[in-house]
């Protein structure tokens, strides 16, 4: 009988949100399921398991991927973040989350992680984007419930905020 | 009504949602989030074949795979079914056929045959792989517009595939109109399947403690109650055994307004199991079985006279209900119809609506369910326009309703007043620059540019008083330290609705917004309440917060002016603090010192006024309906070459009256004219001519993404109603106005060029296949 569910486990090591974990896991887990499941971080969110809706969206060595489509293996010895990690340790806002609350930039929230992610990991690539710059950057993102218009003011008032932290000083 | 406070505070402030921190930072709660001890998982076995026999279902194989549990078939859980009926339907209405599994026949490709159970999702679905079902294929009804006429039936008891008619008068009725009248405009338009497609899928935990006959069920769902009423329905049970939670639910839309077959599956099956039972539908499921809406033609008429003025209309429409539909189509189905004559003067009219079965996955509401009344109307105008050699905004200017009509009536009785149409049609002109635009439209057209504009004013019911809508409660508790708890059935899958009751509650009672807490969704603490849906949330809770904050406010005041000595009317309550008239600079007292004396100073208690400070009020609205109205414009560049449509400028004038929260309220309007975009331009649910689902995934189910969706500018024109606050509903009117609008702005695009749209969506295909068909048309008449 076929049984694909009997391959040897492999023990991976991982540090997710800054805490170093050893799981021994099927070599089929998703780092999405794993997350959830095993880390029970569930602000990671599955809205469609193939890869083009993007709520699944976390950080691998910094570098945004889609968790339904990275297996928990190839995490191995990597450094993952969730939205949960980008939260302050008394649970403030990071300056993502915070504009998008300030520009309503979520109503259901079921898509809002996987969005809050990419955005940190795109403004830390490109501090300082143009508008057109921020719409094709959220196209790897779907939203059922805003129409994108919160989350766009949102992100360009990030980056602004981010922008202005880091370039206005006393002149 | 002014908030019973005298002092709004909150209300009309784009107030920050309190949903927002625990949702921005991965901490909600949605119902793949449950875990429960020893639970376990389903996977449903789908049928592949749009129609087939099913002549045998062996189990064996998927049973021996360890971790499997159960498998289970109709024979197992559909003679568990009790009762099966939703209260909007009500018992003993003609229903649609609702088999939780498939007996002996599968009528659409999805259609679910087989519930595994096992103790994780990855070893349910390789053990779904493993269970074989011997089909025999038969011929399916695939199109709906011609299953009237097919051999084949999706329901046998069904012989002609019709699940119901409506309509009004005769249509010969209006055939003098229509002979005598100097112009008469015609036009079909087919919609395509299209639907709610929350970001969130459906899901359910359901978990059955036998020994106390007591389920409890966490769901995303719009309707906590409902959920539990027909769970304790399905099963026989007291509905006070049944307990329903749900915290945060990713997006409905309508789709999650009632339980389906998958639910119920759960359902029956966690009466029998030891442990929960969770299922998490994934997206391709969605696609191929959560639902369709949407999918109609009708063909809409109207006679003119010389001036453009309207002397009748009709509308002959058929719509969809694939082969189960939730609920029947037919008694909500009727709006299509009843709203067609939309905000306009049209003597007289009528309508027939037809609801079809096909071979494909049932029909489900969608966000403004009734809007291809505005779809037929506004296509139809624009075309009107065009024949008369008007432009499409003078005819509307000719026709439409302002405020100084009111109250009046559509020619099928629907009773319009507090609306302002015409009001809004030209605030949304004037917003755009109308002339200017055709202007630039000239301009464009000489450079071989294909520039339109387009538009769409309807009307709107909303907070509609059917028996399951017409009340809904409020519990309100002021805990001994002085903090507030509302309680309201909820349902919110992105609705704000958590905020607007906190804003609306801080209000009333004359509060600090900080101090009030909201809790909702849980049926075993919450007032019953049909949930979201039907844009009544706002004008609802409004109506019942107002009631009980109001009762609570005057024992607030009671309590206060026998502690301070002072008659109760000159006793000011602003912001959790109550002090004597003129006197606001002597010691009063706080909210924290009245409960104090509410729970322990019983004896300090004025006379007549109970201990403790909590009220619950269930407000029942005199109003049928609310009705809300808005006009959206949108402009577009079209290139005739590759097919695309590009929107340049979209704006939405909106009447909702004041406005509990403006951010809440754009937003809705957002999301909505932008769910309408993507069913005007990209989204389809397609079959092939077999009945295969050819678009399962969101690789061909497009949504719109941020780069194709334009800015949308918002107006505000404000009518209150005759409602709570003068509030009116406004959930759905951006996914009504939205499509029309769009479609128009194409085809006043592709004018000159003698494009006659008959099929929607407007892909880059369709676009190019209009412009190739206008041409040859021409070409053949010249």
């Amino acid at each position: 009988m076929a049984d694909v569910d009997t391959v040897d486990t492999i023990e991976i090591h991982v540090r997710v949100n800054g805490t170093s974990r050893r799981e021994t896991v099927r070599p089929r887990l998703t780092l999405a399921d794993f997350l959830r499941v095993n880390c029970g971080l569930t602000g990671t969110h599955l809205g469609c398991e193939h890869g083009v809706c993007g709520a699944c969206t976390v950080l691998l060595d910094g570098e945004a991927v889609r968790a339904c489509l990275v297996f928990a293996v190839q995490a191995n010895d990597a450094e993952v973040t969730t939205v949960e990690g980008l939260t302050g340790p008394d649970g403030q806002l990071s300056t993502v989350q915070a504009a998008f609350r300030e520009h309503h930039g979520l109503q259901c929230g079921f898509c809002t992680p996987g969005f809050v992610v990419s955005v940190t990991a795109f403004l830390a690539e490109n501090p300082k984007p143009t508008d057109e710059e921020i719409r094709e950057a959220l196209t790897g993102n779907l939203c059922r419930c805003t129409g994108y218009q919160g989350i766009v003011n949102a992100v360009r008032a990030a980056a602004d905020t981010a922008g202005t932290a880091v370039t206005e000083g006393p002149a | 009504m002014a908030p019973t406070g005298g002092d709004a505070a909150y209300v009309g402030k784009r107030t920050l949602r309190v949903e927002d921190p625990r949702l921005l930072t991965g901490t909600g709660t949605y119902v793949d989030d449950i875990v429960r001890p020893g639970m376990l998982h389903a996977c449903f076995v789908r049928s592949p074949m749009a129609r087939a026999r099913v002549l045998g279902i062996d189990v064996s194989e998927a049973l021996q795979l360890d971790g499997v549990h159960a498998v289970f078939v109709a024979s197992d859980l559909n003679p568990g079914v009790h009762e099966q009926w939703y209260t909007l339907n009500g018992r003993d209405n003609p229903d649609t056929p609702r088999p939780p599994l498939a007996e002996d026949e599968v009528r659409f490709v999805g259609d679910p045959v087989a519930m595994v159970v096992a103790t994780d999702r990855y070893i349910a679905e390789d053990a779904a792989e493993l269970v074989v079902v011997d089909y025999e294929p038969l011929p399916p009804v695939v199109d709906y517009a011609t299953a009237l006429d097919s051999a084949e039936s999706v329901h046998a008891d069904r012989p002609d595939n019709l699940v119901g008619r409506l309509g009004g008068r005769p249509m010969a009725d209006l055939d003098p109109v229509f002979e005598r009248a100097p112009h008469v405009v015609s036009q079909t338009l087919y919609q395509q399947s299209h639907g709610p497609v929350p970001m969130e899928t459906r899901g359910i935990v359901a978990e059955y403690a036998a020994a106390g006959g007591e389920m409890t069920i966490w769901a995303a769902t719009q309707s906590p109650h409902e959920v539990r009423s027909f769970c304790a329905r399905l099963l026989g049970i007291a509905e006070h055994r049944v307990r329903v939670v749900m915290r945060d639910t990713g997006g409905g839309f309508g789709q999650k307004v009632l339980p389906q077959r998958e639910d119920m599956c759960v359902m029956l099956a966690a009466a029998r199991l030891p442990a929960a039972l969770k299922w998490i539908e994934d997206r391709q499921e969605h696609l191929l079985a959560a639902g369709q809406a949407r999918h109609e033609h009708g063909e809409a008429r109207m006679a003119l006279d010389d001036d453009g003025g309207i002397l009748a209309a009709t509308l002959d429409h058929v719509q969809d209900a694939g082969a189960y539909p939730t609920p029947s189509p037919v008694q909500s189905g009727i709006a299509v119809g009843m709203l067609f004559p939309g905000p306009y003067r049209i003597p007289e009219g009528t309508f027939s609506s037809r609801f079809v079965f096909s071979n494909t996955s049932g029909r489900v509401a969608y966000r403004g369910p009734w809007q291809y009344e505005s779809m037929a109307r506004e296509t139809l105008l624009d075309t009107a326009a065009r024949q008369l050699g008007l432009d499409p905004v003078e005819l509307r200017r000719r026709n439409m309703l302002s405020r100084e009509e009111l109250p009046t009536a559509n020619f099928n009785g629907m009773p319009y007043d507090h609306i302002s149409p015409r009001e809004t049609f030209e605030q949304a002109l004037t917003m755009l620059d109308y002339e200017a635009f055709r202007r630039e439209q000239v301009r464009a057209r000489e450079q071989g540019r294909y520039l339109g504009v387009g538009t769409c004013t309807y009307v709107e019911p909303t907070a509609g008083a059917t028996p399951f809508h017409a009340t809904e409660g409020a519990t309100i508790r002021i805990e001994p330290s002085g903090k507030v708890n509302v309680y309201v059935a909820g349902g919110s899958c992105g609705n704000s609705l958590e905020t607007t009751v906190v804003q609306l509650t801080a209000d009333s009672l004359g509060v600090a917004i900080e101090d009030v807490s909201t809790v909702q969704g849980d049926t075993a603490v919450t007032p019953y309440g049909a949930g979201t849906g039907g844009s009544r949330s706002g004008p609802m809770t409004a109506g019942a917060i107002a009631g009980t904050a109001g009762e609570l406010r005057e024992r607030i005041r009671a309590i206060a002016a026998h502690r301070l000595e002072v008659p109760v009317e000159e006793v000011e309550f602003v912001r959790g603090r109550a002090w004597a008239k003129g006197r606001p600079g002597e010691a009063g007292l706080t909210l924290a010192e009245i409960a104090d004396i509410a729970y322990y100073q019983v004896h300090a208690l004025p006379p007549g006024v109970p201990a403790g400070l909590e009220a619950s009020g269930r407000y029942h609205t005199p109003h049928l309906m609310i009705w809300a109205n808005a006009t959206h414009v949108c402009t577009c560049e079209v290139d005739v070459v590759t097919g695309e449509v590009k929107l340049l400028r979209y704006i939405v004038s909106e009447d909702c009256g004041p406005m509990i929260n403006p951010s809440v309220v754009e937003g809705q309007i957002f999301g909505g004219t932008v769910q309408g975009i993507g069913g005007a331009l990209y989204e389809h649910l397609a079959y092939d001519d077999d009945g295969n689902p050819i678009s399962t995934t969101f690789m061909d189910y497009l949504l719109p993404t941020a780069t194709e969706v334009p800015v949308i500018e918002v107006g505000h024109v404000e009518t209150p109603s005759p409602g709570p606050g003068g509030y009116k509903g406004v959930g759905e009117g951006g996914a009504i106005g939205s499509a029309p609008a769009v479609v128009n702005a194409v085809a006043d695009a592709l004018a000159p060029l003698g494009v006659r749209i008959s099929r929607l969506p407007l892909t880059p295909s369709s676009v190019v296949g209009f412009v190739e068909e206008a041409r040859t048309r021409q070409a053949v008449t010249l």
